[in-house]
């Protein structure tokens, strides 16, 4: 009948909109983003826990770390190998991660997370950049 | 006992069950040729079955009113509930896809005080319905942040909005709050988990459910439960993933090394869903757009609903006939209409033609 035209063109539109993440992405690369380390990251080698937990749970790692420290008062942290640190997001991470532009943030944006931390807490404690 | 979600619910383990053993065995066919083939079988399944709907008849027009229709200028029509107008039937329509007006009108007949037969407003089943399919849209645009990049700006509002309650359990025991939590998730899987558990403790609900109603809840409350389970609980590299996703979608597929096999149940669980749909009721979100019932005019009183699917009948009127016969029958004493002498020599309709 003619309704088909009008079923037709609401398949295309459907199928148009089914498939928008094929043709916004089209010709473009996105790999994972290359994250930075700095000097100072680089001479340490390891982070504060082993990389695969700190990729996949390094928000939860603070979230602790601030349970501990305002509420309980606790302010060492001392990792699986025995290592000590003061359990502070400005003062430790990004004391290694001073660069947070090219660390924290270029991996975030990718993920599209936008932590509101730094509505508080400074994001450059060296005052670099 | 029924066997029939016992079937579904085994199923759905049994569908965890491989992609648990056979994704970090295969990651390449959970991760990359299952998702396309499910992709593919969607679309294509989906389009097929829209265009099959598109081919049939019409014959009545048989639009449900809930109102009344348009008749002298002095008695109110309801316009939207018996729509005599393309607007009304837009309205109507656009009114039921995005609010479910019918579920609304759900009642419930109840026995009471000895053997008073009464009606009761049914909400729950719309509340519950409502809830699924807007906290499934919600959660649906806000993973296309795996698959766009640059990520835009609306989905991160989005994500802003449904994050907004920034609910954190902070105890020694369970840390939950970041990353931050998202309304939708849980809505969806609570909702999903309703509407599977009236069908199971609704007597009468229970008498007319199937695997195939059980079967795409279990699924979706599956695909729920595995999404909450990475995002709060066992963790994953959203990163690596997000690689994964954009692979998929530029035609460059890519398996990033160690992604949890939570991820991989999910994923599949997704693929099974798509290359289910086209053959489930979930159509229905293709076939409410077609259902008569809801999109024709409700003018019946007007306008004469010809099925335009009637074949052309030829047919042979007794007039044509007899004038074909005309001095046959005479000659035979049969009784005629017309007699000869006033038309000896005319012709028949179709000696014309
Ligand atoms: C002592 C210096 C140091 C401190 C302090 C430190 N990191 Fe790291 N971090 C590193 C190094 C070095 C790596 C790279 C490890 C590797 O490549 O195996 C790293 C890796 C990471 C990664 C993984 C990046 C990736 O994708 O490879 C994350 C996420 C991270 N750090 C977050 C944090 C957070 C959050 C804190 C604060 C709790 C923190 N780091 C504190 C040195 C540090
Ligand atoms: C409303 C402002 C505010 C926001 C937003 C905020 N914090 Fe804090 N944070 C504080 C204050 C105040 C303290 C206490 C500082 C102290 O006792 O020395 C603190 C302490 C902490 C500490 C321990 C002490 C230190 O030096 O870091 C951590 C870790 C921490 N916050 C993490 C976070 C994280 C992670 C976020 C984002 C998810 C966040 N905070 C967001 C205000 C804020
Ligand atoms: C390897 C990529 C990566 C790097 C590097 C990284 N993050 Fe994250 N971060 C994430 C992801 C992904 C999430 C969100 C997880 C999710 O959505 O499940 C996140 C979430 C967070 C959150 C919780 C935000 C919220 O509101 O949900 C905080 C806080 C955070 N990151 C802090 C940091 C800090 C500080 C650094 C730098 C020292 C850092 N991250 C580096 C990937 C990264
Ligand atoms: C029918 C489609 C899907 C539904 C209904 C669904 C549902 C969910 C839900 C409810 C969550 C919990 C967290 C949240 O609310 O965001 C989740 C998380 C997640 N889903 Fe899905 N999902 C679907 C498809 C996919 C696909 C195709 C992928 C592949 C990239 C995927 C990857 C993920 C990941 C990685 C998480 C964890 C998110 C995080 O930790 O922030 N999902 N999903």
């Amino acid at each position: 009948m003619n309704d088909k035209k009008w079923i037709v063109l609401g398949l295309i539109l459907f199928v148009g909109l089914f498939s928008f993440p094929f043709w916004f992405n089209v010709g473009k690369a996105a790999p994972a983003p290359e994250v930075v380390l700095t000097e100072q990251a680089k001479a340490a080698k390891e982070c504060v826990m082993p990389t695969d937990f700190m990729k996949t749970e390094h928000m939860q790692l603070l979230d602790v770390w601030r349970l501990k420290v305002v509420r309980d008062g606790v302010s060492q942290f001392v990792n699986a190998d025995g290592k000590e640190f003061d359990m502070s997001l400005s003062n430790t991470c990004l004391d290694c991660h001073s660069n947070k532009a090219e660390f924290c943030d270029r991996c975030h944006n990718y993920a599209s997370v936008n932590p509101y931390c730094w509505d508080c807490h400074i994001d450059n404690p060296k005052g670099d950049k | 006992m029924n066997k029939f979600y016992m079937s579904s619910l085994l199923a759905i383990f049994a569908l965890a069950l491989i992609a648990w053993v056979g994704a970090p065995a295969l990651p390449w066919l959970f991760g990359i040729v299952l998702p396309y083939l499910a992709v593919a079988v969607f679309v294509v399944g989906f389009v097929r079955r829209v265009m099959g709907w598109s081919r049939s008849a019409v014959p009545f027009a048989i639009p449900t009113t809930g109102g009344q229709q348009r008749s002298l200028p002095w008695i109110k029509q309801a316009k939207f509930d018996n729509p005599s107008s393309k607007t009304g039937v837009f309205v109507r329509m656009a009114l039921e896809i995005l609010t479910f007006r019918s579920l609304f009108r759900n009642t419930r007949m109840k026995m009471n005080e000895g053997n008073r037969l009464s009606y009761h407003l049914e909400i729950f089943l719309w509340l519950g319905a409502l809830a699924f399919h807007y906290a499934f849209l919600v959660t649906l645009l806000r993973h296309m942040r795996f698959f766009l990049e640059p990520v835009p700006g609306a989905i991160q509002m989005l994500e802003a909005v449904d994050g907004f309650f920034r609910l954190e359990i902070l105890y020694d025991s369970v840390q939950f709050g970041l990353p931050g939590v998202y309304m939708s998730g849980l809505v969806l899987l609570a909702a999903a988990a309703y509407l599977f558990l009236r069908r199971l403790f609704i007597a009468n609900m229970r008498y007319i459910s199937l695997p195939s109603d059980y079967f795409p809840l279990l699924l979706i409350m599956g695909i729920a439960f595995t999404g909450i389970l990475m995002r709060y609980f066992t963790k994953v590299d959203i990163a690596a993933i997000k690689q994964l996703a954009m692979g998929l979608v530029t035609f460059q597929p890519s398996i990033p090394a160690a992604i949890s096999p939570v991820f991989y149940i999910h994923l599949f669980f997704v693929s099974v869903l798509l290359a289910y749909f086209p053959f489930s009721k979930l159509m229905h979100l293709g076939g409410i757009f077609l259902s008569p019932t809801r999109n024709m005019l409700a003018n019946t009183r007007e306008v004469r609903h010809v099925n335009p699917w009637n074949y052309p009948v030829k047919v042979h009127t007794y007039e044509a006939y007899e004038n074909e016969f005309r001095e046959k029958m005479v000659e035979a004493g049969l009784p005629v209409d017309k007699m000869p002498e006033s038309a000896p020599e005319e012709m028949t309709e179709e000696e014309k033609e």
